[in-house]
């Protein structure tokens, strides 16, 4: 086969630059320990979500101090709301503490993303979605669900509530 | 001689799928603008409710419907004109009704919706589910069986290229199978693998669930099979238009192929690396281990390989005819091209706008800046440079050029033809720049409400007003590109026979021709052997894992929407 010298040299620089992504994502994943979404969150019956007879913290989600410097957050999500953090129960977190989400829906498949963040996953029926991060500026974050689940989808929206943490009170958990 | 009167009875097939094909973009085109005035709140018609069908009908229409019937009628003219012979007729018509009656299933499925969703057979007729359609969002089961048809059509219309193949080859043994021919049928062997994800999703699992023989579906796996066949979807629309690229447009430049070896390994990448990738559109999915991500994300990189070999012949093409044209300099030969002829401008600058898309492709196959975009307006902005432009543009330009061929008349309208493709250009430039910085702002897809009553977005670079000025004004653009187009094709259609055709199907021989290039590439077996190893590796375990609890737990029961 007859491969021209430009096109070798190009064909260098061309797995150069895929070998370069690699590398860098991998150092992302490995060095600078920006985890992926995974499957560590576990399953759950989206029918028993709905019914909130899970017998676990999703019949009634809400914030939960875990220790000292983290809190876990459930929500669930469901047509056409986040149970907290739509309309008046927004979710309100300390700032410099780590702040897991876990996340299920009870129905179809939702999105959860907190704008101006990284924290973005899907929400699928039978999984729990686990995403940790730490808020280090305070102020009110604007919470999506960018996944079609409805008629009613538009108006899925919500917002999270970063407050100082000296100035955090760990809230009665309800619905 | 025109092709039409070598081949009369192709050329009435690809006739008919055309048409099919344009229909689909009328509709389509009128959808795409309701949707960017209704989504950007500049002007709107239907109810936000109403939203949803309309896009459901826009991305089937497009992304199904106009690219199925438009490849199936290139991919004809391609293996007939290269193997100079007819394609098996009963076979080729057989998958054109089907697709058809698919089609209509489907479309019918899709507009009740609009019609107050009347209850046909038990089930309201009404799917505004999206061409994704995530169970456990039910839609009516006519929808799923036209999907399903339009699949199985597609097949048999594959099957008709292999047959003449075949038929080809016990008359010319020991030759080198013609590059166009070459090119379909690796892409219908990348095709067949991909599209039994779907099949099975939609066969298997949707149709009997929708009809309620079984009541439960696991989201994640038909979500995993569904994508399993939606990344190599993508290849299955760009492949044709690199058909375009290689073997038509260095002639309407007035040169010849810089290297026939390149462009089939080129294309047996695209047959091993397209598929085992499914999983970059679920980077952000619970319920899937990490290591399965990362295994797609690095074939995903690699699938950038065939793509910038691609820019690069390509471009060398270009440049040979230019020179030959009087084309001076490093880059000023740029100018002795024919960008004043609708086919090779529209052609041209659709390949320069994917160089943009697949910019933004790296970015979402990016496993971790995916983060930052998944599921925002850029992807519908990064799908538009591709499918909506790199397939769709080459698709309307490469017609101004076959049309006369099929049809026997002139091409009529050329100062419209001409302006076409600039239009589109500049109404995706917009649209498309608009929906990227957008999606960085956070702004959604898929979504009818330009606000939310609990916060609002913040521009990273310029304000969400203007962008979504933008977003109208490219997607009005875009609309006229459509119309001049169809005008075009209609005139031409309805013209009368008779004067020179300016075009024909007679092709230079590339620089360097398929004698250079090693017999192992024309060995279907076996690449088509290592495609499915690789498919094996990359989504072996996690089946296996999906499948270890049974096939529909954890189970959700259909939730109409
Ligand atoms: C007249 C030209 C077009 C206009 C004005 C247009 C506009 C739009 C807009 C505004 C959206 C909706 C974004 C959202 O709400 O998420 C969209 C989605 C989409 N468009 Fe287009 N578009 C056009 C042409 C095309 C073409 C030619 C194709 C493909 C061949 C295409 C494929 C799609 C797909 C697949 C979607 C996504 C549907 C979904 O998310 O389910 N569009 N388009
Ligand atoms: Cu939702
Ligand atoms: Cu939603």
């Amino acid at each position: 086969m007859q491969v021209h010298n430009f096109e070798k040299v190009w064909l260098g620089a061309a797995i150069l630059l895929i070998v370069g992504f690699i590398a860098t994502i991998s150092y992302g994943t490995v060095g600078a320990g920006i985890s992926m979404v995974d499957d560590s969150g576990g399953q759950i019956s989206a029918q028993a979500v709905q019914n909130g007879n899970t017998g676990t913290q999703f019949d009634d989600p809400g914030v939960v101090q875990a220790s000292e410097d983290q809190v876990v957050v459930y929500v669930v999500a469901q047509q056409f709301q986040f149970r907290p953090g739509s309309g008046d129960t927004p979710i309100r977190v300390p700032a410099d503490t780590r702040v897991t989400f876990k996340v299920t829906s009870a129905d179809v498949v939702h999105g959860f993303s907190i704008t101006e963040t990284n924290i973005n996953t899907m929400v699928i029926p039978g999984q729990v979605a686990e995403v940790t991060a730490v808020f280090d500026e305070t102020g009110t974050y604007g919470l999506v669900c960018h996944e079609y689940c409805g008629a009613a989808h538009h108006t899925m929206g919500g917002s999270v509530e970063v407050v100082p943490k000296d100035q955090y009170e760990p809230q009665e958990v309800s619905n | 001689m025109v092709f039409v009167d070598e081949y009369p009875k192709t050329s009435k097939l690809i006739r008919s799928q055309f048409i099919v094909s344009f229909i689909a973009l009328a509709l389509g085109a009128v959808f795409g603008i309701v949707q960017a005035l209704h989504r950007t709140g500049t002007f709107r018609i239907f109810s936000s409710a109403d939203y949803y069908t309309i896009l459901t009908g826009h991305g089937v229409l497009l992304a199904l419907v106009f690219t199925t019937f438009f490849i199936a009628g290139l991919f004809g003219w391609a293996v007939s004109n290269s193997l100079e012979r007819v394609l098996p007729q009963r076979a080729a018509w057989g998958a054109f009704w089907l697709m058809l009656v698919g089609t209509v299933l489907a479309a019918v499925a899709i507009l009740g919706g609009l019609f107050g969703a009347p209850s046909i057979l038990g089930h309201s007729l009404k799917a505004d589910v999206l061409f994704t359609f995530y169970a456990p969002m039910k839609a009516h089961p006519a929808f799923y069986l036209g999907a399903a048809l339009i699949i199985v059509g597609s097949w048999i219309a594959g099957y008709a290229y292999f047959k003449s193949l075949w038929n080809w080859r016990s008359e010319n043994a020991g030759e080198r199978i013609p590059l166009k021919t070459f090119m379909v049928i690796t892409t219908m062997l990348m095709w067949y693998i991909s599209t039994i994800g779907v099949a099975v999703e939609v066969v298997v699992f949707l149709i009997p669930w929708s009809l309620g023989l079984i009541s439960n579906v696991d989201p994640l796996l038909t979500r995993t099979l569904f994508w399993y066949f939606g990344h190599p979807v993508v290849y299955f629309w760009l492949m044709p238009a690199y058909l375009v690229w290689y073997t038509i447009l260095p002639k309407l430049a007035g040169g010849r192929l810089f290297s026939d070896p390149l462009a089939r390994v080129v294309f047996v990448l695209f047959l091993l690396l397209s598929t085992p990738v499914g999983f970059h559109h679920q980077y952000v999915d619970p319920g899937i281990p990490e290591g399965f991500k990362f295994i797609a994300m690095t074939n995903t990189m690699f699938l950038l390989l065939p793509s910038l070999l691609t820019a690069f012949t390509v471009v060398a093409s270009l440049e040979h005819g230019a020179r030959q044209n009087g084309g001076k300099g490093y880059f000023s030969w740029l100018r002795n091209l024919p960008w004043g002829e609708p086919a090779f401008a529209g052609c041209a600058l659709a390949g320069l706008m994917f160089a943009a898309g697949g910019f933004s492709g790296m970015i979402n196959a990016g496993m971790n800046i995916n983060y930052l975009i998944h599921n925002t307006l850029w992807v519908p902005g990064h799908f538009h440079l591709t499918v909506g432009t790199a397939f769709a543009l080459t698709a309307m330009a490469i017609s101004y050029w076959l049309v006369p061929q099929i049809t026997g008349k002139k091409l009529q309208r050329r100062g419209l033809a001409a302006i076409q493709p600039y239009i589109w250009f500049i109404g995706m430039a917009l649209m498309s720049n608009a929906m990227h910085r957008a999606g960085l702002a956070g702004i959604p897809r898929r979504t009818a409400e330009p606000t939310y009553s609990e916060f609002s977005f913040e521009g990273v670079a310029g304000t969400v007003g203007e962008m979504r000025l933008q977003i109208a004004i490219g997607g009005t653009l875009l609309f006229v590109g459509a119309a001049l187009f169809l005008v075009v094709m209609a005139e031409t259609w309805i013209a009368h026979r008779g004067g020179r055709l300016r075009v024909n199907s007679v092709f230079p021989d590339p620089l360097s021709g398929p004698e250079h290039s090693p017999r192992i590439l024309d060995n279907y077996k076996l690449w088509t052997a290592i495609a499915l190893v690789l498919i094996v590796i990359a989504y072996g375990p996690p089946l296996a894992a999906m499948l270890a609890d049974g096939i529909t737990a954890p189970g959700s029961p259909p939730i109409p929407v």
